[in-house]
């Protein structure tokens, strides 16, 4: 790691004001992704402001009849409230498929959105990546890419998003609360809040420099089935090398969202409306106009089947 | 805070810098310049040579401790190099194999991925603290009596896991392979599997780890 100095932070305004005043600042919460990523010298943040101390770590029931969850809720504890259980179960389920227990015990609700991605050559400092070291190029391209996305992709980036809770927080209409440099809060929704590579895959989300993300509400609970399915190289441990998230009416209608295939957690409303005519006929629409390698076009049909199996079970 | 001072640069740390860096205005440089800090043309930071020291005060086993230390020091660091706890082992050193797994507050984590400056006030156990060669905690008695290690290397990380396993379990948190999210998990092979999936044996010891949680499990219920 290279040196760095170190704050704890007061508040949630003080922390954004001190990281936009502070060029080269990173916030810290669980710190297991920026900690490995600084191991790397893949970041290397000149200050560290830690917000443990910043009382965020409750969740509450909204007047709307959803809930605020705390941006340093543990994915431990988020995944095990009862409410989120029984009203949110897709939510429950995204995040015990992600990492293991220990991590998730450390890794926080609002970490989990800003992790980075895992492409090898994101990691490889010896390999050109736009997303590390913007204009340098994209060695994934042309490389070993079975990993890498399928949809959504640029000729500078073809990284995924690695996480689990992101896919089903997409397909749950989600909502970050945030507070800004100059004191001001906003919200953003899931669907606008990570984004595409286009040509600065450097940005990834839609913060603002010293932008701080304070919650994440959930909105009313939808009813449903509620099914995460994630297909991955190993049983457990592993990211998805594509991963479902559903929630099926009795009606047969309902929500997808997928992880593992593009830059952000991918879903297409208007594909939805294919839902009660099969898995095929949604996922064309879903996947319609992706661009997949040599390595990576079986992530299409494992789409496809793995939607597949999730609408049997809904149905079952 | 602390002012940053001594920020020698290379073209090498301006080019590591890279993304990671929040881009600053011409005022914020101006007013960085007056602290020392440097941004080079593109407004990237270029990163501090020198190491940064501050304090932390934490209970480590149950005996309070304070530590001046370089602010990159993990816990793991903290505990093996500074307070000579070595029953914490550094597998990867990434998060990925479970070796240095401690309890802090009761909670495992893995105490390579954090650190220690993140711990003021909290209370750490290691496997030192778990028992002692005379008076082995249950959980490393069951380890012994089922031979479950081979090279040792992975053990004190698999038995704190273990340990705060039971307590995940009793705390009624689900798991991934838990069939009904809704009502108190059971513990089966499966369950254990999968709740100690962050522990690594190269040794391949699984089994014989399994025999002994499951027996400690039934001795105390």
């Amino acid at each position: 790691m290279k040196p760095f100095s170190y704050e704890r932070a007061a508040s949630p305004a003080e922390a954004a004001a001190a990281a936009a005043r502070r060029p080269g600042a990173r916030f810290i919460a669980g710190g297991t992704n920026l900690l490995d990523l600084m191991k790397l010298q893949i970041e290397v943040p000149s200050h560290l402001i830690d917000v443990n101390g910043l009382a965020l770590d409750t969740i509450e029931p909204t007047p709307e009849g959803g809930l605020r969850v705390g941006a340093l809720v543990s994915n431990t504890a988020l995944a095990a409230d009862p409410r989120v259980r029984r009203d949110y179960a897709l939510l429950t389920r995204a995040l015990l498929a992600g990492a293991s227990g220990q991590l998730r015990n450390k890794a926080t609700t609002a970490g989990n959105l800003l992790q980075r991605t895992r492409c090898p050559y994101f990691y490889d400092t010896a390999q050109p990546c736009n997303k590390r070291r913007p204009g340098s190029g994209c060695a994934a391209i042309g490389g070993f890419t079975r990993q890498l996305g399928v949809i959504g992709t640029s000729d500078a980036c073809i990284a995924t998003h690695p996480s689990d809770m992101a896919v089903a927080l997409r397909a749950l209409d989600a909502v970050v609360e945030t507070v800004q440099a100059d004191g001001a809060t906003r919200t953003i929704p899931m669907a606008d809040f990570h984004r595409l590579p286009g040509e600065t895959p450097h940005i990834e989300t839609a913060l603002q420099p010293g932008e701080l993300i304070t919650a994440v509400v959930l909105p009313r609970p939808l009813g449903g089935r509620h099914i995460y399915r994630k297909v991955r190289d190993r049983a457990s441990y592993a990211f998805a090398l594509v991963s479902v998230g559903a929630v099926v009416q009795p009606d047969g209608t309902g929500r997808v969202a997928l992880g593992g295939v593009a830059h952000k957690p991918w879903r297409v409303e208007e594909a939805e409306t294919e839902l009660p005519r099969g898995a095929r006929a949604v996922t064309e629409r879903l996947l319609a106009g992706a661009r997949p390698t040599r390595d990576n076009a079986f992530k299409v049909t494992l789409v496809e089947r793995t939607l597949g199996s999730v609408l049997a079970e809904a149905r079952g | 805070m602390h002012r940053l001072s001594n920020p020698g640069l290379s073209r090498r740390d301006v080019l590591a810098a890279g993304a990671a860096t929040l881009a600053g205005s011409a005022a914020s440089r101006d007013a960085l310049a007056q602290e020392g800090v440097n941004l080079d043309a593109a407004g990237t930071l270029e990163a501090p040579s020198q190491p940064f020291h501050d304090t932390v005060r934490l209970t480590v086993n149950g005996v309070i401790r304070e530590l001046r230390l370089d602010t990159r020091t993990t816990l793991l660091d903290a505990l093996r190099e500074h307070l000579h706890l070595t029953g914490t082992k550094k597998g990867c050193d990434h998060g990925q194999c479970g070796a240095c797994t401690v309890l802090v507050d009761g909670v495992r984590i893995n105490a390579c991925l954090t650190l220690a400056l993140m711990h003021e006030g909290d209370d750490i156990t290691t496997i030192e603290g778990l028992g002692t060669p005379e008076n082995l905690h249950p959980m490393q008695a069951a380890f012994v009596r089922h031979d479950g290690y081979q090279c040792g290397y992975c053990t004190p990380g698999q038995i704190c896991s273990a340990v705060a396993v039971l307590k995940e379990v009793d705390a009624g948190i689900p798991s991934h392979v838990t069939h009904d999210i809704a009502g108190a998990p059971a513990l089966s092979d499966e369950e254990l599997r999968e709740r100690m999936s962050g522990n690594i044996c190269r040794c391949g010891a699984y089994s014989n780890i399994i025999d002994a949680i499951t027996e400690v499990a039934g001795t105390r219920a």
